[in-house]
């Protein structure tokens, strides 16, 4: 494998870490004050996922890092051309991001549900814009021959892209819900199967409205023909499973392939892609490709030491505080958040 | 104001908005670590509850540091676009390792320590701030290594109009990181000592009642204090004599000096100028100071910002290349004098601290609580100082400001961007000092702010 490749991969691979984990950290503040009745049930769908979403988070900004790193060109392009839809993004990470720390750090009520409605609506932020990016870089965006990005804000605003952002929220909605069955209080668990199994159903209706209307608009359609390849089927598959384990509560089953759906969803959007990485909607020969977009293959070499040595340290200690703090939160702990 | 002034503004503003949390992250990630050590061995429940009180504290000023960091991952990409792509190669390794070796390790750690005090072994609980406050130095560590290779480009070579990594152990070993790391490690170290000597102080001097619970992370902080404030001031010389190698322009800027000095130059104290004329009405200076500062001897000349002007435009082609001179010249000005107001202050307490006589004087103990400003602003003093100083470049003597915005994000965005970001900013900093306070004016001893749900009021949101 070529170096950019490789760093196409482990950039794909940073993605999905981000998507899977702080995927279920946006379904939990989304439906904080929903499934959540009580102050104390609150604080303890906090408590889910508080010793962990600070480092799910990182896994985004290592994923951008590791494009200034390796495809400078594409971190350029990509975060000047989605400027104010990057910057309501973080905004939405800084409002949720201080919201969890500061909510239960005052007792009146107001207090508390002001921050509990900013953490939805934070938590909210991400997935919108996400599933808007998704949208528009498989669809492609106007980008001139100096790999500038020439449309406005409301280029991106198109209606597939819409319909990704939908999925996306709802899929994440899922996502979250599923994770509450399985770590919230027993009182709440029931609640959160509930409404995953509601959720469920729009759900997967617009992820596969998306994923239709992506043989019209996206721009790999022609390369792929009927048969989208053993990854995107498995994607569909496993949203269909969902479907089927949620009514038996095989809890764990269902988070499984909730996730699932998440990691190759993302998986398939960087294989449409490859090997090109911002498609140009106004000359197929102005787009983003792996090799004019990379760094020069010293920088790459060296990243790649630098990668190969600390990923594997930084998953076996994430993999451990999951371990760590795997037990059921109860609602007769006390909490931080 | 163009499109490039606007783009600075918010970059300046974003940047120095960040580094007010970062120095006192750093440098209580280090005393909490210290102090939780020393608790595993005494065992006392009263040491328990400081740490906890300070945790708290922590914990606010941590989470305001992380999201606005952020922002800054980003901010590089979106209003720079054309700066990214010209040092991507080079630049952007840094700031990958920072996020792959430091940030991962921080915010895990800082999750397990706040969560785990009772699922993990008293070793690991403490370790656990350890690898936090590890982790917050490397992070200063690899950005620090990218911001020097911005003021001394190293490793590199130019191809196709943009620069390429050549070596990535040249970046490693740059003379500039070398000061300037150490430099802002006993910055943010002291930063945080100054943070806990001043609130302790509150507590010695105003709640006798808590006394003896305070004076053990007092002394220490004290301690520290000294130490880093020496130290700052001591590498702060040695960035100096760097400088005027290295960015002679920028030397000469912080010292107003608007031609080449005698061969015996004067370090003013102050001086009043109009930066325009290049005309300074009014100075107090000592003698031979500069020369004393530069090249540690009584002799030697400084050159000036004619001169080097002359150089440039020599080396680079015909342009501005003096950096604001007001603003340059009064932060360097301001960061001495903090610095050695820190100093005095520093080892002043120490002094009562071995003469047994710190209980005994009020009057130091209050003057301690009001220096917990100095360290921060000292800070945003330097960084402005480093910033501006090195203008017009941005990555010195290979691109310039101007070059770096990006080309197609419209001032409106901008303008946007910038004033909905500092209304947010200064929501959250209102709202963290509120908490600060109110978290310190309840003390260690909290009665009823944890612990007690009330579900009186809650917004039925969920009955939607
Ligand atoms: C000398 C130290 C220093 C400097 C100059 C900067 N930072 Fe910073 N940053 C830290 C030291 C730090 C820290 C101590 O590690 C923080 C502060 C609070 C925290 O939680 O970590 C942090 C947090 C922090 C985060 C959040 C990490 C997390 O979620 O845990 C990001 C993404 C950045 N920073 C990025 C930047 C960028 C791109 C900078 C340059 C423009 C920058 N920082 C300047
Ligand atoms: C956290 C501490 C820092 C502070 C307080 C700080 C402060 C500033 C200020 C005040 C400016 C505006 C200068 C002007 O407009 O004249 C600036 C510019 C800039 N600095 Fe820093 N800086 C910091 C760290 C860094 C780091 C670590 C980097 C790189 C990794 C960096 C890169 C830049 C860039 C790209 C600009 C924009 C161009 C410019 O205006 O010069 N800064 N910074
Ligand atoms: C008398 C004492 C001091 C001297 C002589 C001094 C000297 C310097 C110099 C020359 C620079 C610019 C380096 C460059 O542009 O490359 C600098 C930057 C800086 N200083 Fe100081 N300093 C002193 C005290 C302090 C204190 C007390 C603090 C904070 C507690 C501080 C914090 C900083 C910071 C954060 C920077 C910016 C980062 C850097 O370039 O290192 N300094 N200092």
């Amino acid at each position: 494998m070529s170096l950019p490749t490789l760093w196409f991969v482990l950039i794909a691979v940073l993605f999905v870490g981000y998507l899977f984990l702080e995927g279920f950290d946006y379904g939990v503040g989304m439906l904080l004050p929903f499934v959540g009745k009580t102050d104390q049930e609150r604080r303890a769908i906090l408590a889910t996922m508080g010793p962990v979403w600070d480092a799910n988070q990182v896994w985004l900004i290592t994923a951008g890092g590791a494009l200034f790193a390796a495809f400078p060109n594409w971190y350029a392009t990509l975060f000047s051309g989605f400027y104010l839809g990057l910057a309501l993004l973080l905004g939405g990470l800084i409002v949720r991001g201080v919201g969890l720390e500061f909510r239960s750090k005052d007792r009146r009520p107001e207090w508390r549900n002001r921050w509990d409605a900013l953490i939805v609506i934070g938590s909210a932020i991400p997935p919108i814009v996400w599933g808007l990016a998704m949208g528009n870089v498989l669809h492609g965006v106007p980008i001139d021959q100096h790999m500038n990005y020439v449309g406005t804000f409301f280029t991106l605003l198109n209606p597939y892209a819409l319909v990704g952002a939908i999925a996306a929220v709802l899929l994440f909605l899922l996502h979250g819900a599923l994770y509450l069955d399985l770590k919230a209080p027993e009182e709440l668990s029931l609640r959160a199967h509930q409404t995953a199994y509601r959720v469920g159903m729009w759900a997967t209706v617009s992820y596969f409205l998306f994923v239709a209307l992506s043989y019209f608009y996206a721009n790999f359609a022609h390369k792929l023909g009927v048969d989208p390849g053993p990854i995107p089927l498995l994607a569909g598959l496993s949203m269909i499973a969902v479907r089927f384990l949620l009514p038996g509560r095989r809890r764990g089953w269902a988070f499984v392939a909730g996730g699932l759906t998440i990691v190759l969803s993302t998986a398939s959007v960087f294989l449409a892609l490859f090997p090109r990485v911002m498609i140009s909607s106004l000359n197929p020969h102005w787009s983003l490709t792996i090799y004019n977009a990379a760094s020069n293959l010293y920088s790459l070499r060296v990243m790649t030491v630098v990668a190969v040595t600390v990923l594997p340290i930084v998953l076996a200690y994430q993999a451990w505080t999951y371990w760590v703090f795997r037990k059921r939160v109860s609602l007769k702990d006390t909490f931080h958040y | 104001m163009t499109g490039e002034g606007l783009a600075r503004l918010q970059f300046g503003v974003m940047t120095v908005y960040h580094f007010i949390f970062v120095p006192i992250t750093i440098g209580l990630a280090f005393l909490l670590a210290i102090l939780e050590t020393r608790y595993w061995k005494t065992r006392k429940p009263e040491d328990r509850k400081v740490i906890d009180f300070f945790g708290r504290l922590f914990l606010i000023n941590f989470a305001v540091g992380v999201v606005t960091g952020i922002f800054q991952e980003f901010q590089f990409g979106m209003n720079w676009s054309d700066y990214s792509r010209f040092v991507g190669d080079v630049f952007g390794a840094p700031l990958a390792v920072e996020a792959l070796a430091a940030f991962f390790l921080e915010s895990t750690f800082i999750g397990v320590w706040v969560f785990g005090w009772d699922r993990l072994s008293p070793r690991m609980h403490a370790w656990s701030m350890w690898l936090v406050a590890i982790g917050t130095s490397l992070s200063a560590f690899w950005i620090l290594t990218a911001n020097s290779f911005m003021q001394e480009p190293v490793g590199y070579k130019i191809v196709n109009g943009h620069a390429e990594m050549t070596n990535f152990f040249a970046l490693l070993g740059n003379p500039q990181l070398w000061v300037e790391f150490p430099h802002v490690e006993a910055a943010a170290l002291t930063t945080g000592a100054f943070f806990i000597a001043s609130i302790s102080a509150y507590f010695l001097l105003f709640k006798k009642e808590y006394r003896d619970w305070f004076l053990p992370p007092f002394r220490i902080a004290l301690v520290v204090a000294a130490v880093g404030s020496v130290l700052v001031v001591a590498i702060g010389h040695e960035q100096a004599q760097h400088l005027i190698a290295a960015q002679p322009m920028k030397m000469a800027a912080s010292e107003a000096l608007w031609h080449t000095s005698a061969l015996h130059a004067a370090w003013s104290i102050i001086s009043l100028f109009n930066p325009a004329t290049h005309h300074t009405w009014f100075s107090i200076s000592i003698p031979s100071m500069l020369s004393l500062l530069a090249y540690n001897r009584l002799t030697g000349r400084v050159q000036g910002i004619a001169e080097i002007q002359r150089l440039y435009t020599h080396l680079y082609g015909p342009g501005n290349y003096v950096p604001p001179v007001l603003v340059t010249y009064w932060s360097f000005r301001l960061m001495i004098l903090l610095g050695t107001l820190m100093v005095v202050v520093a080892i002043w307490g120490l002094f009562l601290l071995y003469r047994k006589r710190l209980l005994e004087r009020p009057r130091y103990l209050k003057i301690m609580i009001w220096s917990i400003g100095l360290p921060s602003l000292a800070n945003i003093m330097g960084w402005i100082m480093t910033e501006v100083g090195r203008q017009p470049w941005i990555v010195f003597g290979l691109q310039k400001t101007a070059q770096a915005v990006s080309p197609t994000v419209s001032m409106a965005d901008v303008a946007i961007t910038l004033i909905g970001f500092a209304l947010l900013y200064a929501t959250l900093g209102v709202i963290e000092v509120r908490l600060l306070l109110k978290f310190i004016r309840i003390g260690p001893e909290p009665q009823d702010h944890e612990a007690v749900s009330t579900n009186a009021g809650l917004s039925s949101l969920g009955e939607l």
